[in-house]
């Protein structure tokens, strides 16, 4: 394998793997305060849809990555409302998100079916990108690639050292000690599930504005689910996320990496892969069971009913 | 800053929810009525904003795929598959398993008992059905055995599995009908060559392409209905559904009654995948399931998990393929509305019922009480 070619896998990598990285981030946000969001597909199909539509409206595409964030904001904020003040249950809602975002995005972006674009080009950053090899996989990647790196400083930082990061943690793990504090916990849930959504919302952006970029139906095709899982595999920590999504990221683009070789695997058997190695993962974290759940947020999933 | 927030999400939601001594049984029977007026509202001001007159639109939608018998029969071929997956998890829902892998477990029946049909392809004995439809139940079944071993000896989420096996499921059947079971006379398409005469289900009447699948689901649903109401796995099931610790307590094998319930819907959701492609379809395609194994998940929640309300409930679904279908036709509507109006019923019907175990009251508009230690010092 020449490192030409290596240049290229890990290049791609690092853009295959920041959709996951930017979902998984936004779900585990969501997570530690407390709240399983299983929408995320949806949420993402309505960013790509809803951003593709605005780049071609409007012609700017940062205006467009706006709209992403904004229609992911949106479905968010449904759910939040149904689960957060509506005390649903949380796995219905959400699976009810992806079902609602799969048929509304289908139908609103039925007529941009084929329509393409000419997508987010990458910036190159200057003196940086051209450092050989490290150059063309870190500094010569799209602005939203840049923008991931920083989402996930922002945060590390805010589960590392702030009061809000605690906050978020207090409501997580025992919301009514958190309400007793002072603390308010359906504004915090109500945050963190909106980040989530900005979070999905310009992931599917990513998608339909840089990484492909068109729309087609259902193309995100479960990055939102392996997301979900990654958030556990990762056991809640921002560069496990990281980590593990261009993991997953590699795992997707075994086409290319097969390239070197002189395997010849049909493209169907290897689409299959990322979505085995979510199973794989899933079972391997079986094994150290006690250990997730030690990790797991201790009120994920149970709504929270203030007393009056 | 926080008691501020409050006081907006107040004025701008000035109720507040408040639980009801015992669950509202009219309530849990009203929540699907509520949600399906709730959809038509929403579909109402969806056909205005899109320039197009409601009441024909809805009209289209609803009724006029329905206006005829010919289109009560078409209605069946699409309740047959939705009622089989639907009794399928229906089973898995009352234990609390998320199983989400109907639509896999479909595919996989479909897959399964298509290359069966592909084998058999010159045959003309009437028998030939047996095999297929067995390959169909069993590829089914043991596409959702993988999903209870993953369950029930790794402890794995059956969410995520159950999702990640459909996509498995998918790419699977698109590696076959690209590859080893496509059609050497097919121009090279991405189907399967046309099954022989023999392999198609039997139709009810010639006249119609309504086949005996729906009996299938009929038989399903009395099946189900009949183990859920008078078997001791019945009775195991609900209870380990209601109170898991319960169940623990009482002697009740988790591990075993979750084995059954995934299997017994992964064989009917084999089944209905490979009447699928033996009925209507005649072939393997890539889309074989339009998302009917994604449907029936509404169509258990509508029907309140009830075998009534579940046949009902698949008519309603079936009815929004059908509608999707005939608005594309008669008014140049996207086809996808369907998908669309599917997610409005589940989300409406999910806030609905909040109210079976919920009451929503107002907030009363006080006005700021006075401060009483003010009061005392002005006195």
């Amino acid at each position: 394998m020449d490192i030409e070619l290596l240049t290229n896998i890990l290049y791609a990598t690092i853009r295959t793997g920041t959709p996951l990285i930017l979902v998984a981030l936004g779900e585990m946000v969501c997570e530690k305060s407390g709240v399983l969001n299983l929408g995320q597909e949806g949420m993402m199909l309505m960013g790509a849809v809803v951003g593709f539509m605005a780049a071609i409206t409007t012609g700017n595409l940062y205006v467009a990555v706006l709209v992403s964030i904004f229609a992911g904001m949106f479905m968010a904020s449904l759910f939040g409302f149904l689960s957060i003040s509506l005390v649903s249950n949380q796995v219905a809602t959400g699976l009810a998100l992806t079902i609602f975002g799969g048929g509304l995005s289908a139908f609103l972006g039925a007529s941009y079916v084929g329509v393409g674009i000419d997508g987010i080009q990458p910036l190159n950053i200057p003196l940086l990108s051209d450092i050989p090899v490290i150059g063309k996989i870190l500094f010569q990647q799209d602005p939203l690639v840049y923008l991931s790196f920083a989402l996930f400083a922002l945060v590390y930082w805010v589960f590392k050292s702030t009061r809000l990061g605690l906050n978020i943690r207090a409501v997580g793990e025992n919301p009514e000690a958190a309400n007793a504090t002072g603390i308010n916990v359906h504004g915090i849930r109500y945050l963190c599930v909106i980040f989530g959504g900005a979070m999905a919302g310009l992931a599917g952006g990513y998608l339909s504005l840089a990484y492909t970029p068109l729309w087609s139906e259902g193309m995100t095709a479960g990055k939102g689910w392996i997301a979900l899982s990654l958030v556990v595999f990762a056991s809640w920590k921002a560069e496990r996320i990281m980590l593990g999504a261009y993991l997953f990221g590699a795992a997707s683009i075994m086409h290319l990496i097969l390239q070197g070789t002189r395997f010849e695997v049909a493209p169907n058997l290897l689409a299959m892969l990322p979505y085995v190695a979510t199973i794989f993962v899933l079972v391997l974290l079986s094994s150290n069971h006690a250990k997730t759940k030690l990790n797991t947020p201790m009120s994920l999933g149970v709504p929270y009913r203030p007393q009056l | 800053m926080h008691s501020s927030l409050n006081a907006i999400l107040e004025t701008l939601f000035p109720f507040k929810i408040e639980k009801r001594p015992s669950d509202s049984k009219l309530m849990s029977y009203l929540s699907p009525l509520i949600a399906i007026s709730l959809t038509l509202i929403s579909g109402w001001l969806l056909f205005i904003a899109l320039g197009v007159d409601p009441f024909t639109a809805l009209y289209t939608f609803f009724i006029l795929p329905i206006s005829d018998f010919y289109g009560w029969t078409e209605l069946g071929i699409k309740v047959a598959p939705l009622l089989l997956c639907a009794m399928g998890l229906s089973l898995c829902f009352k234990a609390k398993i998320w199983n989400i892998g109907a639509e896999g477990q479909f595919i996989m029946g479909a897959l399964g008992g298509g290359a069966m049909a592909l084998a058999f392809l010159e045959s003309e004995s009437s028998w030939v059905l047996v095999p297929i439809l067995m390959a169909g139940i069993l590829s089914g079944l043991a596409w959702s055995a993988i999903a209870a071993l993953l369950k029930t000896h790794f402890k794995a989420n059956e969410i995520l599995t159950t999702i990640m096996l459909n996509y498995i499921a998918l790419n699977a059947l698109l590696y076959c009908v690209h590859g080893p079971l496509k059609d050497p006379e097919g121009f090279n398409f991405p189907q399967s060559a046309l099954f022989g005469d023999a392999s198609l289900l039997p139709l009810l009447h010639d006249d119609y392409r309504l086949n005996i699948s729906l009996l299938f689901g009929l038989l399903a649903l009395t099946a189900i209905w009949t183990l859920m109401s008078r078997s001791w796995i019945g009775y195991q099931i609900n209870v380990l559904g209601e109170d898991a610790a319960a169940a623990k307590y009482a002697g009740f094998k988790e591990k075993t009654l979750s084995w059954f319930a995934l299997l017994t819907c992964g064989a009917l959701a084999g089944l209905a995948g490979v009447s699928e492609a033996t009925g209507p379809v005649g072939q393997l395609v890539p889309q074989i399931s339009p998302g009917y194994g994604y449907a029936a998940i509404i169509v258990v929640f509508l029907g309140r998990m009830h075998p009534v309300g579940i046949l009902l409930a698949s008519m309603l679904l079936g009815l929004t393929y059908m509608g999707g279908e005939m608005v594309q036709m008669e008014m140049t509507l996207p086809k996808s509305l369907t998908g669309l109006f599917q997610g409005m019923l589940l989300f409406f019907l999910l806030a609905s019922d909040l109210l079976i175990s919920y009451r929503i009251i107002r907030i009363k508009k006080t006005a700021m009480p006075s401060d009483p230690t003010h009061a005392v010092s002005q006195g």
